[in-house]
Parts: C-alpha cells; structure tokens; sequence
C-alpha cells in the first residue's frame, strides 16, 4: 500500500470526521457539541470529494451542515443548562456498548474489502470502482436522468416527496400553531451558567 | 505558470500544487484588495444619492479614506466580553471572510480564467452561502449577551429562508445551460440570460440582497434595532472583518449575477483574449454592483415578519411557479439542447422573454389587485374608528 | 470528473484562514490592551445587566428552520433534474411537477394554519 496524495488527504479527512464524533460526544458544551457535529459533516463531505462524488458533497453540506445541524443548534436552545452538562445520564451503557461494537462489525464486514478475500459475500464490488477515473463524468446527468425514469428510480422520487409532505405537516401539528404562545408558558434556558452573579455591586 | 516551474526540475504534481497555490494566493488576495476600492466606490456612489460629495479629503478624490479606516479600525483595542466563548468569539469573523472568499475560487474571470471550474459550481455556491450562516451563529452565541443570540436567530432565520428562493433561481440558468459549472453557464450565454428569463434573474437579486444582509434586508444591523445585531460585541479589526466579509458578499453576489445572467466574461473579442473578458465581467458586475447600492439608498427597511411573510408567502410561490414555467416552455421549444450560436439562442429567448413578461404583468396584476384589497380594508376600519367623532 | 478540480479548492480551504486571521492577530498586537471591567460588560444599551442570560426562545424559530429544511432536501432533488431536462422528454417535467406540487401542498397547510406568522 503506497502513500499517495489521496492516501494522506484520506487520513486528514478522517481523522477530521472522527475526531469531530468523538469530540462531539466528550463535550460538556452542547452548543460545542453541535459545532463539533458541523466540523465532523465536513469531514463526511471532504470523503464524499475524495470517492469522486461532488455532488454527494456539495448536498452534504447544504442540507446537513446547512440545515440540519442548524436545526439542532435550534432544538438545543431548547435545553436548559446548555454549557455544562451534569454528568452521565444514561445507566444502561452496557448494553450500549455491546450493541455499537456488534453494529460496527456488520459494517465493516459489508464495506471492507477483506472480506472478499475470507471468503464472505459483500456488497463493496458492486457499487465501487477501483479508480476514480473510471466513474463516468456525467454521472449526476445520469442519475438526473434514472430519477425520472420509471423503470429506476421514479418511485422513491415521488414517495420521498410525500414523505417531506407528512413531515412538515407533522411538525405544524405537533406545534399547533392555533394555540402559540397561550397555551404553555414559553421555554426559557440559561445561555450562561458561569455568569450567574449580577455584575451590578 | 506550470511550464515554468517543471523547467526548474519540480515533478509534475509538485509544480501543478504550487501553480494552484499561487492562484490561490492570487485570487484570495484580489478578493481582499478589491474591498479597499469598493468601499470607496459604494460611500462615493451612496454621497451621490443622498446629494453630497462623500469622502474627498483624504488622497485625490478621497482614494485613501478605506485605507486611512482600515489602519485606524486596526489600532483599536480588540474587547472581548466577559464569559464569552473565546474559541467560538474568535472564528466567528474568520468564518465570515472564509465563507465569502471560498465563492471566488469557482468564478470565471476570463476565457479559461477561472480557479478552478467545478463541476458542480452552482451547488458549491450553496453550500459555501451555508457556511457564512454558521458563522452568524456562532457569533451571536458566543458573545454571552442576550440581544446579540436574538440578534443571531433573526440573522439565521432570515439567511435561511431567502435561500429557498435563490437556489430556485439558480437552477433556472442550469436547465438553460445543461451545466452546474459556471464557465459552462457563461459558455451557454450567447445571448444574456438577463433578455430571456429576466423575472428569474430579479428573484435571484431579491433574495441574493436577503441573504447578504443588504438595505432592505438589513434589519440586522440597523442601529436602531438591537444595536448591531449578532456583531455588537466585536471591536476593532473582527469588526471589520465582519464588515469587509459583508461588504465583499454583496460585491461577490453582484459578479455572480454578472456570471449567472448577464453572460459572465463574453463580449467581443473576449473568447481569444482573455484580459478583456475580464475587462467585460468587471463593467457587469459593477452595473449589477451599482443596482444594489440604488436599491439600497432608496428604499426603506423591511421589518422581520414583513421580511419573512415576503419570503414564505410571494417569493417562494413565486420562483416555483417560475420556474415550472420555464422549464415547460423550455421543453415545448424545439432543439433546446443544440444552441450553438447566437442564430439558435435567437427563437428560444424571445420566447422565453415573452412568457416572463407576462408572468411579470400576472404577478403585478395580483399585487395590484392584493393592494387594492389591503387598502380597502384599512380604510374601512378607518371609517369605522373616525365615525362616532366625525359624525 | 477529476479529483484535480478539487485540489484548487482543497488549497483554498486551507489558507484562506490566514487572510482574514492576519489583520486580527495584527489587530490584536497593535491595539491597546487596557482591561477594565466596565469595558467587559456584555451591552444592554448602557445600562448594567440584570438577570442571567437568557432567550425567550419560541418554538417559531423552530418551524422556520424546520421548513427550510424540507424545502433543502427538495431543492437537492431538482439539480439532478435540472441537469438531465435537456436530455429528457415531457414527462420528467410532469413528474417534477408533481413532485413540487405535493411539497406547494404541504406549505399551503403551513400557511394556512399559521405556521408561518413570525410571533
């Protein structure tokens, strides 16, 4: 295995992406945690760049980073306590744990191509090519082109628009419009602990 | 430049890096250059209009007044408020300026002048306008005061709600051009997209000045409202990186829409001489430059849910609906996906022009109509108060 | 499609950081440095602050963001689309018509039931 280029801005990439997951999860600052989620997204998308697909890219940062994490940061004003999380709250980490390693080697044994050599079907050969120079340069155009076409894609194309339909309405429900700011006394929370003591003398 | 460097004996690959570094340099550099000279530009124009001479003391024509500032803003003290995340408090404007400057590496500045021309150019747009949110985020967030965080979500939902609109504008130009790169869009030109789908290039106007924070949209800094905004807590040079970023944005949005709809670096003699497509881009977008400073020195400031109602309820509706529009007239023009020349752009933009003006004077009737309404209403409740006194 | 194209802007993305840090640091070192602990008040229009700090914050603001969110994921749809239109017949129209329509649906509900008003 050669260090090329791509090998060391595969690693950087990498190490961005998981340093950022495991800084995300260490944080005692959620708002550093939902910074530390951007800074891992990114990441996601410099590997999206590097597998020759820009365009995963380019949608990875618009509707992630974008919007999505957005989105938490807004969820997280929700919470009280925001800069400095009070300890562990979760007693069953046990079976957690065991569950992540199981589901991490079920990945691993699907994407990895070790696996081909033991000997255990996987899935790695049939969606990858093994030189980026071989995908296709219209490769968007032609996934345009599968999106509206019946005999590939057109299903899931309309029935993820039904889908982005039911959540929007779900979400209008569940606030309930009708009723904002009478029903519930509205949510406050402390952006600050450490600036508990009025200034004032 | 590669040529150079691979006679001094560097492998391929190491010239081809170094090459791209210096056009990076170069290109990061003209950005921040060109901010001196615009800031001129827009308080000269903008004494203009409101009928005074603006800065004329320092240097011929007052040329050095944005240096004479950027040395003064350099030498104040830089405050930082007590509790505020130092970290967040510090990237903040480097963030801004980042995001800003990252837009430059895809525009075409001549025939076969450009950083670099992505493939996916437009969605590069996008998702580098993302990132100059995230940035006002964190600087209302960091600033551990109340009014600058309020400040920050009205930034964010402003910023994220007139990005709908804007990528529906833009994805007008990539139907027209069969391209997501934008030395393809301004190849595609051979007549300016501004003649054939004028209504979208106004939407893309409309809600490029939501998004860069401009007067009507500038409710976020305007003194009267929440002091500055998500920047209030910043002093000396990160103020004026926030500000340089701003500043720079609307000119960027300006070279984009010259990019975008009015045919980038085309113009006679442009395609073999590459300098004067630069010279042609410049006298665009400085036309583009100039109708968002009108805009600015003229109309009055938006309030927030006047802004958002405007977003949601006119714009949205309306760049789908414009959209739908185009794209179906697009498809019933015969041997749209073989423009050449200017001969074949010729039939499918007159068409295209035909429809946008009468989707315009549908749009106008309705305002019309829908300001009749509001007007009625108004007065009818005047009438109702004005009675028992008037009687 | 190339990594080369990439590379530019890999560049890019790394020292683009140093134009906007260097007029800070400089900022930084040629300012005066005169700590005072009236200056380091957060502002709340000249007067002291009271009361820690906190945001009133409206579930609003969570429907904005929420909206434009789905709003994202459509417009991620329609850049393929809007690619492949030159190549494609009448009905790939027709279909991203009715693609847009339900979503045109789904904002008129929005609409409708007031999700939309900024409180």
């Amino acid at each position: 295995m050669d260090i090329t280029a791509e090998s060391i801005i595969f690693v950087i990439f990498s190490v961005i992406t998981l340093g950022g997951g495991l800084l995300m999860v260490t944080t005692r600052n959620l708002f550093h945690g939902a910074l530390y989620l951007m800074l891992s997204l990114f990441g996601v998308a410099g590997l999206f760049v590097l597998l020759t697909a820009p365009f995963l890219a380019g949608v990875q940062v618009i509707v992630y980073i974008g919007a999505i994490a957005i989105l938490i940061i807004f969820a997280i004003m929700l919470t009280p306590q925001v800069t400095q999380v009070v300890g562990m709250q979760n007693t069953q980490w046990v079976v957690a744990v065991i569950l992540a390693a199981i589901f991490f080697v079920t990945l691993v044994s699907v994407v990895s191509p070790i696996a081909d050599e033991i000997g255990v079907d996987n899935w790695n050969a049939d969606f990858t090519v093994d030189n980026p120079d071989d995908v296709p340069a219209d490769s968007i155009t032609d996934m345009g082109v599968k999106l509206v076409d019946q005999n590939h894609y057109l299903l899931p194309f309309e029935v993820a628009s039904v889908l982005l339909m039911a959540a929007l309405v779900g979400a209008v429900v569940m606030v309930n419009p009708t009723s904002l700011g009478k029903r519930t006394p509205p949510v406050t929370y402390d952006a600050r602990e450490e600036s508990a003591e009025d200034v004032s003398a | 430049m590669t040529d150079i460097l691979k006679d001094i004996g560097l492998s391929h690959d190491l010239a081809v890096f170094i090459a791209k570094l210096l056009g990076v340099v170069v290109v990061g550099t003209a950005g921040l250059l060109w901010t001196l000279f615009g800031i001129w530009l827009e308080r000269k124009v903008a004494g203009r209009f409101q009928d005074r001479l603006g800065p004329n003391r320092v240097g011929p024509y007052g040329l050095i007044q944005s240096i004479a500032d950027a040395i003064k803003i350099m030498l104040k003290e830089d405050i930082v408020p007590e509790g505020a995340d130092r970290w967040v408090f510090n990237l903040a404007p480097i963030l801004s300026v980042v995001a800003v400057l990252l837009i430059w590496a895809v525009i075409p500045f001549g025939a076969g002048w450009v950083g670099t021309d992505l493939s996916v150019g437009v969605l590069y747009l996008i998702a580098v306008g993302s990132l100059g949110i995230i940035s006002v985020l964190m600087a209302g967030w960091s600033s551990n005061n109340k009014y600058t965080l309020l400040g920050a979500f009205r930034g964010v939902a402003q910023l994220v709600s007139y990005e709908v609109p804007m990528v529906l504008a833009l994805i007008v130009p990539v139907i027209l051009s069969g391209s997501m790169s934008l030395q393809g869009i301004v190849e595609g030109q051979h007549i300016m997209y501004l003649f054939a789908i004028p209504l979208t290039a106004l939407i893309f106007l409309i809600s490029s000045m939501a998004e860069i924070g401009r007067a009507p949209f500038d409710l976020l800094e305007a003194e009267s409202e929440l002091v500055a905004g998500y920047m209030t807590e910043y002093s000396g040079m990160k103020f004026g990186m926030f500000y340089v970023g701003e500043f720079l944005h609307a000119f960027t949005v300006a070279l984009l829409t010259a990019v975008l709809f009015m045919g980038g670096w085309r113009g006679p003699g442009a395609e073999d001489f590459a300098p004067l497509g630069l010279v042609y881009l410049m006298i665009k977008s400085l036309i583009a430059y100039f109708v968002l400073m009108w805009v600015r020195m003229t109309v009055p400031r938006v309030r927030i849910d006047q802004m958002l109602n405007f977003n949601w309820k006119f714009l949205v509706p309306l760049s789908l609906a414009n959209l739908l529009i185009v794209a179906f007239v697009w498809k019933l023009i015969p041997n749209t996906n073989q423009i050449d020349s200017f001969g074949d752009a010729a039939i499918p933009t007159l068409a295209l022009l035909l429809v946008n003006l009468a989707m315009i004077a549908v749009v106008g009737i309705l305002l019309r109509e829908q300001g009749r309404r509001e007007r009625a209403r108004i007065e009818a409740k005047r009438a109702v108060v004005a009675q028992p006194v008037g009687d | 499609m190339s990594l080369g194209e990439w590379v530019f802007v890999g560049i890019f993305v790394a020292i683009a950081w140093i134009f906007p840090a260097v007029p800070i640091i400089l900022g930084k070192r040629l300012g005066p440095k005169r700590p005072n602990p009236v200056k380091q008040q957060t502002y709340e229009c000249g007067i002291e602050t009271t009361g820690n700090t906190w945001v009133q914050f409206r579930a609003q603001y969570y429907i904005f963001a929420l909206v434009f969110v789905l709003f994202d994921v459509e417009l991620v749809f329609l850049f393929p689309w809007a690619l492949a239109y030159n190549q494609l017949g009448l009905f790939a129209f027709v279909e991203m018509a009715i693609f847009i329509l339900l979503l045109v649906v789904a904002l008129v509900y929005a609409w409708r039931k007031g999700a939309l008003e900024w409180v």
